[in-house]
């Protein structure tokens, strides 16, 4: 395994700190798979945890930061089992390393779909407690006393026979280290009430710097010497530009060079301001290369409503269970039904940005970049340059949000700044204005879906069938990816069948679309526009058969229990039984790779401008071990808002392939006045650790819906759920 | 020309054109980089400083508007994070991407020296004019609240 360089300060001084102490290594992957003491003079080894003779305790932390809290929580899981002082850890971000640092459930270092503590949280803690083992055994030779005897308190190895007490870092000036990893097992691990760190709020790592203006985003990057850099992209992708008017972008003071690129144009300037007055006074027409070009979302909406309907069309199983088909053809009542989801744009506070810098001859770079994988950003700088990875210095900055914009395999905006840098071989902060981030969006994807469901003489819902009309986004936001998996789009499609619902017969269907539109995934994937369409059928449902819709879900799910609590206390939480009045109120659930969540929202309508306010909304949800309690309280307000939204205003059009909306004016995204007060409730259990932070965003949509219906009688099948929509739904 | 004007207290000029957005300015010649650039247009308070002692969008003040002002940022705005709105942020765990929060803490700072004991509906309509895209609204009423206790 090799990093080619360790060049930020915090790499050489945890190499220099591991010199003093102990290194534990990884050689490949989490697991503790060998281990070679710091005194070795390989400048390749990069640790997970180096215990210093000073007592501190450095911890590498693989995930990406962009305001999960990843960062702290993962190495929190190590440092458990590890038994270490908290106060005594450092958290240090990894360096790009896809095999000793990539997340199990990618192969790659990717931070996404909320599930960085889900993946690594086993490895973590077999590596955790395989360094304490080490630390035992250490003790335990160098007291001549069995390592039976031996127990831990944080950072202190403890022989309570005699009353002996050694440090971590005292140990580690003497300690050596087996050749073989020692043997742990799952069984040996802590369990759950002897947790010392899990289930406790600490201090994120990095927020001090957060309310102080410390914090650094790659925006925020200073290096001697940089100039700036401004893009225009071309609207459509696969288009270029055709002819380039730059004499008024040339004449403005401090523009220093105009590049043209396959798919856009660039502009090199001394001042941010310049950068950009430049790339608005360029005129430049484009080339109708490019499928977009003619696509215009509202009607393409219509079509892919067709599409979904038509039952000739060419499907892609999601997934199924029995037999659905055959039981509709059988059931004595059927339910059709339609829903429709505009784009959605990420809105990320951070407009996208990078900075690069290429060497004097072009055969090594620096890149500042925040982004959800790192090890990408390498490949995307080194393959701009046409050189090695191990060319590519690569600088880790905090995201100002994520979203899932920041994954796609090209990361474009990290080879935006790095061709510019390129151009004039010097440091180059590119940086995208508002208009530009809305431009080239990555949206959301157009959805229409079509859902049929059958009961049988009993009443008994007997089937279930979804079917989706939708572009298939992995294939454009990461094409290894979607060949790897044979074409399958979780991004897409995930979850179409409502898998977590007891009906014995399902079927998902995709149909897929190509309308060559900019396309990604964003809080909520999948679920975000299945659960809209799943949700208020499933109430549709209920309303048919005049049952309660939280009675009606929670006969769904009774096969788990940890489902029918949720429902059950969500219920509670809201006084779900008790009328509103004049608002009212509804309900939504689901099951987000095994975290149990369900929501309640209250909705008021005013019905001369169709407005709808959201005066309350109660979650609660089952994660499983709950690692940082609060911060899942954080992570789950922060979802419902997102998710308020994508239910009421968040909308992006597209005319004739362009994107119609430019920053904050036509582009609404919830301010404060505008959001519920927002009741969550954990309820964890003592299973493995699942994803929270995005569950909620998807069930936001569904029950402002489904309240409707329960406020005024009309069902409305299309978000975002804007005055004007409502409006149309009452007349 | 050069404009000069003080920051943090300390006097300061810039040579930048007139037309200069003050965010620039401040960012990349400065080179405090505290304050975000959000959406350029004075529609996100990313940007938000106090000029005279008032909060304003430097997104949205020219560097001829500011000759001779005083202009605090949020490195400025207290020694070693120990402004009570600081405090309280950290103590309500407000931010989470981050990016947003120096914006909002100048805002929150704003109405705390108009009105030191606002109501909840007083901290809405004030902090209204920030976004916040991860959605810490919640905790952003809560921390003013706090600070306002805890002066």
């Amino acid at each position: 395994m090799t990093i080619a360089k360790r060049s930020t300060e915090v790499s050489r001084r945890e190499l220099m700190v591991g010199v003093a102490g102990l290194t534990f290594a990884a050689v490949s992957g989490p697991r503790f798979a060998g281990a070679q003491t710091a005194r070795s003079t390989d400048v390749a080894l990069s640790p997970w945890v180096t215990i210093s003779t000073d007592d501190s305790v450095a911890i590498m932390s693989p995930a990406a930061e962009m305001g999960q809290g990843s960062l702290t929580s993962l190495p929190l899981i190590l440092a458990e089992e590890l038994d270490a002082d908290w106060s005594k850890v450092r958290v240090i971000v990894a360096p790009p390393n896809d095999d000793l640092y990539k997340n199990p459930a990618f192969g790659f270092m990717y931070t996404a779909g909320s599930n960085a503590v889900t993946s690594y949280f086993k490895e973590l803690r077999l590596f955790g407690a395989q360094v304490r083992r080490v630390l035992l055994l250490n003790a335990g030779k160098h007291w001549n006393v069995p390592v039976a005897e031996l127990t831990t308190a944080p950072n202190v190895v403890i022989h309570e026979k005699s009353g002996r007490r050694l440090s971590y870092g005292v140990i580690a000036a003497f300690a050596q280290i087996p050749t073989n990893a020692p043997d742990v097992t799952e069984d040996e691990l802590k369990k759950p009430d002897q947790f010392r760190l899990i289930g406790k709020d600490v201090m994120r790592v990095e927020l001090p710097g957060k309310v102080n203006g410390t914090a650094k985003y790659a925006i925020d990057v200073q290096v001697p010497g940089m100039l700036y850099g401004a893009i225009l992209r071309a609207p459509v992708e696969g288009a270029g530009p055709d002819t380039i008017d730059d004499a008024t972008a040339k004449a403005i003071a401090g523009v220093l060079r105009i590049v043209a690129l396959p798919y856009g144009v660039g502009v090199i300037a001394e001042t941010p301001f310049a950068a950009f007055e430049a790339k608005d006074a360029l005129k430049v027409t484009w080339t109708q290369t490019g499928k977009a070009w003619g696509f215009n979302s509202e009607e393409a909406l219509v079509a892919f409503a067709t599409a979904a309907r038509d039952l000739s069309q060419p499907t892609k199983l999601w997934g199924k269970e029995g037999d659905a088909l055959a039981a509709l053809k059988i059931a004595t009542t059927i339910v059709e039904s339609e829903f429709r989801n505009d784009l959605v744009y990420h809105a990320q506070m951070e407009p996208l940005n990078a900075v690069a810098s290429v060497s004097p001859n072009g055969d090594a770079c620096e890149v500042w970049c925040g982004v959800q994988s790192k090890t990408i950003a390498v490949t995307v700088a080194a393959d701009a340059l046409g050189i090695k990875p191990d060319k590519i210095v690569y600088h880790d900055m905090l995201m100002g949000g994520g979203f899932g914009r920041r994954g796609h395999r090209d990361e474009e905006y990290v080879h935006d700044a790095v061709v510019l840098s390129n151009a004039v071989k010097r440091p180059v902060k590119m940086m995208w204005m508002r208009e530009d981030d809305v431009h080239n969006g990555r949206f959301n994807p157009l959805s229409a879906h079509y859902l049929r469901a059958g009961f049988d003489a009993s009443g008994k819902l007997i089937a279930f069938h979804h079917r989706k009309a939708c572009d298939e986004v992995t294939a454009f936001q990461d094409p290894i990816r979607f060949r790897r998996q044979n074409g399958r789009d979780g991004i897409a499609f995930n979850g179409l069948d409502a898998p977590y619902y007891g009906i014995p017969n399902r079927l998902g269907e995709a149909v897929p679309r190509e309308s060559g539109l900019r396309t990604s995934s964003l809080r909520g994937i999948a679920h975000l526009t299945n659960i809209f369409a799943i949700e208020s059928f499933i109430d549709e449902l209920a309303r048919k058969r005049a049952v309660d819709p939280a009675t009606f879900r929670r006969d769904l799910v009774k096969a788990n229990p940890r489902a029918v609590n949720i429902i059950d206390t969500v219920a509670r939480m809201a006084n779900w039984g008790r009328k509103r009045d004049p608002g009212a109120l509804g309900f939504s659930y689901m099951n987000y790779s095994g975290t149990q969540i369900a929501l309640v929202a209250e909705v008021t309508l005013d019905r001369s401008s169709g407005r709808l306010r959201v005066p309350n909304v109660w979650v609660a949800l089952d994660p499983g071990i709950a690692v940082q309690p609060d911060n899942i309280v954080a992570q789950t307000e922060s979802s419902v808002v997102y998710g308020l939204g994508f239910a009421l205003s968040e909308r992006i059009t597209i005319k004739d392939g362009m994107v119609q909306e430019s920053n904050f004016y036509d582009y609404y995204v919830p301010r404060i006045n505008e959001i519920p007060v927002i009741n969550v409730k954990v309820v964890p259990t003592d299973n493995h650790p699942t994803g929270v932070g995005q569950m909620a965003t998807p069930l936001v949509a569904p029950a402002i819906a489904n309240a409707v219906v329960e406020l005024a009688g009309v069902r409305l099948r299309e978000t975002p759920m804007t005055p004007q929509r409502v409006k149309k739904a009452l007349d | 020309m050069a404009f000069e004007f003080k920051v943090n207290g300390k006097a300061t000029h810039s040579e930048a054109p007139a037309n200069t957005p003050l965010l620039w300015v401040i960012r990349e010649e400065l080179k405090l980089t505290g304050t975000k650039f959000g959406c350029g247009i004075g529609l996100c308070g990313a940007c938000m400083v106090h000029i005279e002692g008032k909060r304003a969008f430097s997104c949205q003040t020219q560097m001829s508007q500011v000759a001779g002002k005083a202009i605090t940022t949020i490195e400025g705005l207290s020694e070693n994070s120990s402004h009570p709105l600081q405090k309280a942020w950290l103590a309500e765990r407000v931010p989470q991407c981050g990016y947003c929060q120096s914006g909002q803490i100048m805002s929150a700072a704003d109405l705390l020296a108009q009105n030191p004991k606002p109501d909840r509906d007083q901290i809405i309509t004030h902090m209204s004019i920030n976004l916040c895209r991860c959605g810490s609204y919640p905790r952003i009423v809560r921390a003013i609240q706090r600070a306002a206790q805890e002066g």
